[in-house]
């Protein structure tokens, strides 16, 4: 076990867990953060999808010990209300199904569109290729990003 | 109007909802207290005080309504479609409804309370209505008593009752107080459709907010004060159980609490019990990755119980046995091997599909609390009823001690009918005397399933010299069960009709994947028709709608399951929509229709090559589920079934060698991805007044069909045996 200092959200959250401990574990074990899912544990299926400074990560596959200075945002810190761009956009198309995989969804949509505003359709297909979303809702997420990139 | 009885009695249904004041239903608000029904900010405040009028309504002082929706919600959207049945006759505006989602408590909701067979809808209509209808009629009794006149000089609408032929109004959070017990007559007068004002509109998920902000939801999300974590190791194979394991070695790992072998066998576990390793290793702590270390440092002896089964087993066993001893089920109409051999063209094809798992991103987990004579669990079930008395079995304890709250669920597709999760829990959790959260990781589920059956089915068909069907036999056999629905289309069509299904053995646990069967049949009855009508030189919807008028008119034999009239009715507006018949250069289309679980959906794909390899471009659905509840969710669970079914035709299957699934993660088992979805799904809906039918299984079967036939336009070749992306496909014309 060891102590480590994180920026998640834009607070500063202080864990003792062991080195080698997946981001995806502290959030849910010790943060209560469980926004963050568990799918595959494996980086195959994009459920743990966070913000890495910026950059859409698989949490369930880097160890806490090697991210220390780096910002984390989950889905919980996206937007103080709710209200981001493509929040919004989801709830506009009713995108989810069972949700389990959303925030994942969410968060490489919302990291596309950070870097690149107006994706066109292989672009979002690049970058939303990792998320699997078992309910196959994979349409109305490809048009709610279309209209979160509007907003 | 329509009049409905009150089937369980006016009495017991005001008593439960008056028994259910002491928070019965009110006992499972861990995660939030209200969900506003709409993403609208709710016009009424939040109330001081709220009035229990049944076991599925209470109404607050401000006039907040809030609904309990009875079923577990695994995706299908019954959250929000079920509460608009109870708002519709209670005739409120949906903004001022919260849902909350009901404890397992199936004499308060007069309904079996579980997901499974796409029945909520189909098996709630009446008492959801009833609900609402009850909750209407005391709210305009106690109106109509404080205003000493008759409840035939009121009427009631949109959370407000008034006087016919007066000035008063009053709103129903005015009256709640005052309509808690009020008896209500024996017959109800229900709203005719044509009155609907919220049935048949489109309404948003009333979880949506919390999903899209990552809100604890699920069952792994659940949290306990005091709780532990577990995990489990089962077997690695099919056929062997668990002597024992380096358990010292365990224990005295970092985070471990205590490791040890726990028991769930129960006596008459049924159909829904199954559970191939009713002997596992538990594995309990405080971190779940400390926990996910222990397991990798676990090594457990196996001993060998029954026989380790491999896929060319399972091939060769389903050759050797296909018209091996009695069929299951069967069925003949005339006599099909007179016809065949007069007929004069005779088409053979066969059709396979390998075991499937069914992956909810959500792996298995479920909250367990067992004291000495209780015990509570909480988590992800589609059938909360059946793991309530499930668990008094395992515990030896009354069901009446025994609780079950169902969280939101991260997929079902019938993963969750089963038991054993919920068993394993509640025995980790009496070995422990503590509260725990049992979780799987995706090895533990993939690996230990209750899989999507292997299948076999040869179907034959002849035609007489001007191309009309006069013989047609499917044979089907399965591991464990056969895939065949003998008296589904084209029986009642084809005077020459023989159908038998037969199943083989297995230690494999096996189970219902969305659509059981359906699946299957669907894709390999819906593509061999195609064949059928480009031997006949027919249209392929032409030739369909030919065989429904024959059933229609003058059907053949004694019974069978379908309509006819709405199985046409489907294709025609399919037709319609996707402009049938009109070609498009680069465009090749593939038409089926399937009726399933009581509801009837035609489909037509349009593939694409992108760089040489197809693609579905475009779906067009039609749907007939009798009355439509709610628009956006109906096109969304039918347009998942369409991506559903693509996919695991396409890329999906689960092999065996010496017992053990060759696929563990999604390193190697594939689902289908964004990239390969189709761009754009219609989903057309036949207007109708008939009661309502599911729709969480019939959008998936017909896109097996719909796909194979796409394919064989697109490429030339036709598609036997899924998955169509890797398997060696043959063919074997005959006549």
């Amino acid at each position: 076990m060891a102590i480590f200092n994180l920026t998640i959200n834009g607070e500063k959250r202080e864990v003792d867990v062991d080195p080698d401990t997946p981001i995806l574990w502290v959030l849910r074990d010790e943060l209560d953060l469980v926004g963050t899912k568990f799918g595959c544990g494996v980086a195959m299926c994009g459920a743990c999808t966070i913000h890495l400074d910026g950059t859409a990560t698989r949490s369930c596959q880097i160890p806490i010990s090697s991210i220390e200075g780096q910002k984390i945002t989950t889905i919980e810190g996206l937007s103080e209300k709710g209200d981001h761009p493509v929040q919004k956009a989801w709830l506009e198309h009713d995108v989810a199904q069972c949700g389990y995989c959303q925030a994942g969804q969410i968060m490489s949509a919302s990291a596309l569109l950070q870097s690149n505003p107006n994706p066109s359709d292989e672009e979002i297909e690049v970058a939303m290729t990792g998320n699997i979303c078992r309910c196959g809702t994979y349409v109305r997420i490809k048009d709610a990003i279309k209209t979160a990139s509007k907003l | 109007m329509t009049l409905i009885k009150t089937k369980v009695g006016r009495r017991s249904f005001i008593k439960t909802s008056a028994a259910t004041g002491g928070g019965i239903l009110i006992g499972f608000n861990w995660l939030v207290s209200c969900t506003p029904a709409t993403e609208e900010e709710p016009t009424v405040a939040i109330p001081n005080e709220w009035f229990d009028i049944n076991g599925y309504i209470k109404i607050g002082d401000t006039g907040m309504v809030t609904i309990y929706s009875p079923n577990p919600e695994i995706g299908q959207n019954v959250m929000t479609s079920m509460p608009m049945i109870v708002a519709e006759e209670l005739d409120v505006p949906w903004k001022n409804v919260v849902v909350e989602q009901g404890s397992l408590d199936e004499d308060a909701f007069k309904n079996p309370q579980f997901a499974g067979g796409s029945l909520s809808i189909k098996l709630s209509w009446d008492a959801l209505r009833m609900a609402g209808a009850a909750g209407k009629r005391m709210l305009m009794e106690a109106a109509a008593k404080e205003w000493g006149v008759a409840v035939t000089d009121l009427t009631a609408s949109e959370g407000v009752i008034s006087e016919i032929n007066g000035e008063r109004t009053i709103e129903y959070g005015q009256i709640a107080s005052k309509a808690v017990g009020i008896e209500v007559p024996e017959e109800l007068e229900l709203k005719e459709p044509k009155d609907y004002k919220l049935i048949g509109t489109r309404q948003k998920n009333v979880e949506g907010p919390k999903i899209v902000t990552g809100k604890p939801l699920f069952g792994l999300d659940y949290k306990r004060e005091g709780m532990l974590l577990a995990m489990i190791e089962h077997p690695p194979a099919f056929g062997l159980k668990v002597v024992d394991f380096n358990t010292e070695e365990i224990k005295a790992m970092a985070g471990v609490k205590d490791a040890f072998i726990i028991d769930t066998t129960i006596p008459e576990p049924g159909g829904l019990g199954i559970n191939a390793f009713p002997q596992l290793v538990a594995i309990v702590g405080e971190s779940t990755w400390q926990l996910m270390k222990a397991k990798k440092a676990l090594k457990v002896n196996y001993e060998s119980v029954s026989e380790a089964e491999n896929s060319e087993m399972h091939a060769a066993k389903m050759q050797a046995d296909f018209e091996k001893g009695e069929a299951a089920t069967s069925r003949l109409d005339g006599d099909p091997d007179a016809a065949f051999a007069s007929a004069a063209k005779v088409i053979e094809r066969t059709y396979t599909a390998p075991f499937m798992a069914h992956n909810t991103l959500e792996p298995m987990n479920f909250f367990a609390n067992v004291t000495a004579d209780k015990a509570e669990l909480v988590g992800p079930t589609q059938t909360p009823k059946l793991l309530e008395d499930s668990v008094a079995k395992l515990l030896d304890i009354p069901a009446e001690n025994i609780t079950v709250d169902m969280t939101r669920q991260g997929g079902g597709f019938g993963r969750r009918l089963y038991t054993h999760f919920g068993l394993e829990a509640a025995a980790i959790s009496k070995k422990m005397g503590a509260p725990i959260k049992m979780i799987y990781t995706r090895e533990d589920d993939m690996s230990q399933g209750t899989y999507r059956p292997t299948y076999r089915s040869v179907y034959k068909a002849g035609l007489d010299e001007n191309n009309n069907l006069i013989a047609f036999s499917v044979k089907g056999i399965g591991i464990p069960e056969g895939p065949v629905f003998p008296n589904r289309f084209p029986a009642g069509s084809v005077d020459n009709y023989v159908a038998e299904s037969r199943g083989i053995e297995t230690n494999i646990s096996t189970g219902a994947w969305r659509a059981p069967r359906s699946h299957f049949t669907a894709g390999a009855e819906q593509s061999f028709l195609d064949e059928v009508a480009e031997l006949a030189g027919k249209d392929p919807i032409d030739l369909r709608l030919e065989l429904f008028e024959r059933a229609m008119k003058n059907p053949v034999g004694e019974e069978h399951e379908y309509d006819a009239e709405r199985y046409a009715g489907v294709l025609k507006l399919v037709k319609e929509k996707s402009n049938w018949g009109t070609e498009t250069p680069g465009v090749f289309r593939g038409v089926a229709a399937y009726f399933c679980h009581h509801s009837y959906v035609a489909q037509v794909m349009d593939m694409v090559l992108v760089d040489g390899k197809p693609k579905v471009q475009k779906v067009y659905c039609a749907v007939d589920c009798g009355i439509l509840i709610n628009r956006e969710g109906a096109e969304n669970i039918i347009q998942g079934g369409v991506v559903d079914g693509i996919g695991h035709a396409m890329y999906s299957e689960l092999k065996f060698e010496n017992g053990t699934p060759t696929h563990k993660n999604f390193t190697t088992y594939q689902l289908v991805r964004f990239n390969q979805a189709p761009a754009e799904i219609e989903v057309h809906f036949v207007e109708s007044e008939i009661a309502p039918t599911g729709l969480g299984e019939p959008g998936l079967p017909p896109a097996v069909g719909a796909l194979a036939n796409a394919l064989y336009k697109a490429t030339g070749t036709r598609y036997y045996h899924s998955p169509f992306s890797t398997a060696d496909q043959g063919s074997n014309l005959i006549g």
